[in-house]
This record gives structure tokens, sequence and C-alpha cells, in this order.
């Protein structure tokens, strides 16, 4: 009996002694992932915090609400903040319906087979290719064979292509997250393919599709080559005309056709004078880019927690 | 010929209507495997048909036959008919939309597959599908499939709540009100119990049995007591054929096969 003990208890101590080695391991596998997500946060926020003090003396509303001018201390953003919102909402209302009607297509009707195969490794990589790219093919396509100029509707479009592969492959990825059971749920009751689209598909994926296209306008805002390369003014001192008019039907669209700039453009600009006045102009923009940018992640991952609360499988 | 020859003889052996029957029923997944061989089985009007059999047998491959499930993905193939009486619609038909055949026969799965919707939206969708918009015919259409599926009691006061916040076993009751609403012909239950505890088979169950007043049903069950329990006709099925399918009472007292005695006592599977 006592022998008998004995020997368990050190069986014991054998079984405590591998836990505790195998529990090194776990230690050091979240030392080095705590190593490595800390370094990358506190570089950015080094950089964020350098960007911000360097601009902190220009950041007032006055920056906001002034034009690009020869003085720095009285140069402001406004051109570029409302060139890029007008860019942007071009981007938004192209990409998104063209994404997500894409990424519907190609999940729920297309045939799987060898062409579909090849469009999706296609989506793939167009999502990776450099964006400058993207500028020459806009400055051949849009610029001089369809003739829309170095407008804002070239931007925008611009802009849109760049970020139609990041819709679609959020939008197919969201979709591909609906259970089988509750899609076979849905045709069981005699729904129609689009219906179960319209009803289901889209309403449950939403979630995702929007956290792409959010992220992916978040890259549009500070995308700069290929809004360079359509050619994009450097420097502007007036405004686009207004899209809501004071008229009936109170909307116009002469602004889609008016030339502009964009915040990292301006920011381009004035990091590239010789003058160090200029550059804490740039640094102002830098920071306002960044804060930007973190607003509309943090607004994507603010949608992705509401549904995820709604729609558990 | 030879096969309606069969059939007058099979509808010999019972007195209850034929709702539907599989004729020389073969079913082909897309990688080439054969699920089913030959299957020929009555289901009877407001009587329930129990499959039972091993795991891997394809008796869940023939309820889905049913409602043309397998339509959903590609390369799937059926031989062979399944025909809906009394309008004698084979319903495997490449000219039959299945689409059709999902609104004359609904079907309830093995977990519980509320959509993430009200517990209203849930049982209204089948008839939205439909085109029904009347608010007024919705919720009553609503009020009865939920009192069908004996649900409406404990969620009346909560009809606009997510369904998930229902129990395992409610979310059950309510995809059968869903399934119920739009009133099919047949209804088929694919384990439906599998995923709840006793309490809770023991309400489903009851239903089923109150269900079958009203309509045809088909039931696929792991569970062999079950089927003795609920069911009228039993067909064992091995191997993606069907062994034998005769009276519950008979196949569980003096079955007339000896693999179906061998399943039945334990002996196998």
């Amino acid at each position: 009996m006592a022998e008998n003990n004995a020997k368990q208890l050190k069986d014991l101590d054998q079984i405590r002694a591998l836990i505790q080695k195998h529990k090194k391991n776990d230690f050091i596998f979240a030392f080095i992932g705590m190593f490595i997500i800390a370094s990358l946060t506190i570089t950015l926020l080094i950089l964020f915090l350098d960007l911000f003090f360097d601009g902190y003396p220009r950041l007032g509303l006055e920056f906001f609400s002034n034009y690009p001018s020869r003085k720095a201390i009285q140069a402001g953003i406004l051109s570029a903040w409302i060139g890029s919102s007008l860019v942007l909402i071009v981007t938004f209302l192209v990409a998104v319906p063209m994404g997500i009607a894409a990424g519907v297509y190609l999940e729920e009707y297309a045939k799987k087979n060898w062409l579909s195969d090849l469009i999706e490794i296609n989506v793939s990589n167009l999502a990776g290719v450099p964006s400058i790219i993207y500028g020459l093919l806009a400055l051949g396509l849009f610029v001089y064979s369809f003739g829309l100029g170095q407008s804002i509707l070239t931007a925008g479009l611009t802009l849109a292509l760049l970020m139609l592969p990041v819709v679609i492959v959020a939008t197919r990825e969201s979709i591909r997250a609906i259970p089988v059971h509750i899609r076979e749920a849905a045709f069981a009751v005699g729904a129609t393919k689009w219906q179960v689209v319209l009803n289901h598909v889209i309403p449950y994926s939403y979630g995702g599709i929007l956290t792409g296209v959010i992220i992916g306008m978040a890259r549009a805002i500070g995308e700069t080559a290929p809004v360079i390369t359509i050619g994009a003014l450097t420097f502007i001192a007036f405004l686009p005309p207004s899209p809501i008019g004071t008229e009936a039907p109170f909307l116009n669209f002469d602004w889609l056709q008016s030339g502009f700039t964009v915040l990292p453009i301006q920011m381009f600009n004035w990091i590239s004078r010789p003058q160090y006045e200029f550059h804490v102009n740039a640094a102002a923009t830098g920071a306002v880019i960044i804060v930007l940018t973190a607003l509309m992640n943090g607004f994507a991952i603010k949608l992705r927690y509401d549904v995820r609360k709604k729609i558990k499988w | 010929m030879v096969a309606t020859q069969r059939k007058t003889t099979q509808k010999k052996r019972f007195n209850d209507v034929v709702k539907a029957e599989s004729r020389n029923l073969d079913f082909y997944y897309a990688d080439g495997t054969q699920a089913l061989k030959n299957v020929n089985l009555d289901v009877y009007e407001n009587k329930i048909t129990a499959l039972i059999g091993p795991s891997g047998c394809g008796k869940s491959t023939f309820l889905r036959s049913f409602n043309r499930m397998h339509d959903l993905y590609t390369g799937n193939r059926y031989d062979g008919q399944i025909v809906l009486h009394p309008d004698n619609t084979n319903i495997l038909d490449k000219k039959v939309d299945p689409i059709e055949v999902r609104m004359r026969i609904s079907m309830v799965f093995q977990k519980p597959n509320p959509f993430p919707k009200s517990i209203y939206e849930n049982v209204a969708y089948g008839l939205r599908v439909r085109g029904e918009a009347n608010t007024h015919v919705l919720d009553e259409k609503v009020e009865e499939a939920l009192k069908g599926a004996s649900l409406w009691e404990e969620v009346k006061d909560r009809l606009h709540d997510l369904a998930f916040n229902l129990s395992g076993g409610q979310q059950q009751r309510l995809c059968i009100a869903r399934a119920l609403a739009t009133e099919p012909e047949i209804m088929l239950f694919d384990e439906p119990t599998s995923a709840l505890d006793p309490i809770a088979t023991v309400n489903i169950e009851e239903l089923m049995s109150e269900l079958k007043k009203k309509l045809s049903i088909l039931i696929v069950t792991h569970n062999m007591q079950q089927a003795a329990r609920i069911s009228d006709y039993c067909a064992y099925m091995y191997l993606g054929e069907l062994v034998e399918h005769d009276l519950t009472d008979k196949i569980f007292t003096n079955p007339s096969k000896k693999e179906t005695e061998d399943y039945i006592t334990g002996k196998f599977g």
C-alpha cells in the first residue's frame, strides 16, 4: 500500500514537472508575441506623437478653413480636405455597389470552374498591385481615352479601382462565414437565390463587408501616387462647385469635373519646400490624416462588434 | 410494367393512401459515389414514416432528395423518380422547379437553424417569400403556425425578440413553425431531436404525432426507440439500399429480414 502511494506520488511529480516544462513554451511564445506587438504599437505611437508635436502650433480651426498660401503661417488645408472628401464620396459610390455585387456574384451565382478560379486569383492579386500602376491605367483610360480630365471624377474612379478588390474579398469572406445550415433553411422554405441574397446573405454579412469598405476607404484616403499620376494639382486656392445647390433639384454635378487636390498631396507639396515653416504644416496635415484613418478603423471595429453581438451562429 | 405490378401489390399491403413514392431512385454525389441504390419507398398520407439505419446508410440523402436540397450543390445527380400524389408530379423531373417542390414539401433540420431575425420574422419568412405582404394575414398565419408548433404560449409576448434568445428546444419548435406556416403537404425531419435534451425531445415527438393529422411526415432518426414510439411505418436502410419497409410494429416485433433484426436488436450498427 505504502509502496503504491509512493509510486503514485512520484508519477505525480513527473507529470507536474512535464506541465511546467510545457508551460515554459507558452510563456516564451506569449513573450515574443507581446514584444512584436509592443514594438509595432510604440513605433506608430512615437511617429504619431512626433507628427502631432511638430504640427501642433498649426493645428487650429484656421488650418482647416484656410487655403494654401505662400505664407506658411496663413496656409491651410481647406481645399485639400474638401478635395479628399469629394474624391472619397465618388470612390465610395462606385466601389461599394460594384464590389458587393461582384462578391455576391462570385460567391452565390458563378459556377465553380477554372474560369471562376482564374477570376478569384486575379482579384486577390489586384489587391497587391502597386498603386502607381492604377494611376498609370487611370491616366491612359479615364483621362485620355474617356476624356474625363484631371478631375475629381477621375480621381474617385481611380481610387475606386484600388479599393474594389478589397471590397470584393471582404464581401466573399463574410459571405463564406454564413453557416450552410442557415442558407439551407432559407432555401428549404422555397426562397429563390435572389431572395436568399437579399434577405439573408447581405444582411448577415454586412458587418464584414462594411469593415472591408472602411479599411479600403482608409487606404484610399492616404493614397498619393495614383492621384499625382493622373495630375492632381499641388497648389489650389479655390473650391470645387458645391454639390448641393440652392435651387431645385438642389444637387449639381459640376464638382465632378473640377480640379482638386487631396490631403497627402498637400502634405507632399509642403514637405518638399525648403522652408522649415512649411514642414510644420506638413506635420500637421500628417497628423490629420492619421487621426482620420484611425477614426475610420475605429468605426469599423465598432460596427463589427455591434453586428457580432446580434448575430451569433 | 414489372414496376407497376410491384406497386399494385405493395399498395395492397397497406390500407393507407400513398402521398409520395420513390421509384427506382439512385443518387450520385458530385464525386461519383452512389449514395442511393434503387430505392422504392412509399410515404403514406397522415402517417409518420421513419427511416432508420447506421450512419452513412443514405437515409439523410434520401430525405434531402424529397425537397431537392441536393440541387443546391453542383454535380449531384438523381436517377429515377419521386412521384407526388394526387397530381402525379415527378418532383425530380428537370422540368419541375426545385423551388416549387420546396413550397410543397418543407423541412426541419438536425440542428435548430433559426434565422438571426425576430421570432415573428422567422415564421413569416416562408409566407413573405410567397409574396404575402398583408400584415393581418401574416399575423394570423404566424399565430396559427406557432400554435401548431405549440410554441405560441411561450413566445406570444415577445414575438419581436431575436430567435437566438430561445432555448434549443424552443428554437427547434420555431423551425417547425416556420416549416408549418406555409401549409406543406409533406414535412421532412432530419434527426430533429439529436441536438436536444430529453424533455425537449418528448415535446417534439408529441408535436409530430399532432402534426400528422394535417400532413404526411418523413423522419430520419438515429434513435430506434424514437422510431418505435412515433412512427407508423418504418424503413431500414443499409449502404444506400432499402432493406425492409413495413409497419413499425411489424419491424420491431417480427422483422422479415435478418439484417433488420440484427440492427434493431443492437447486434449491429
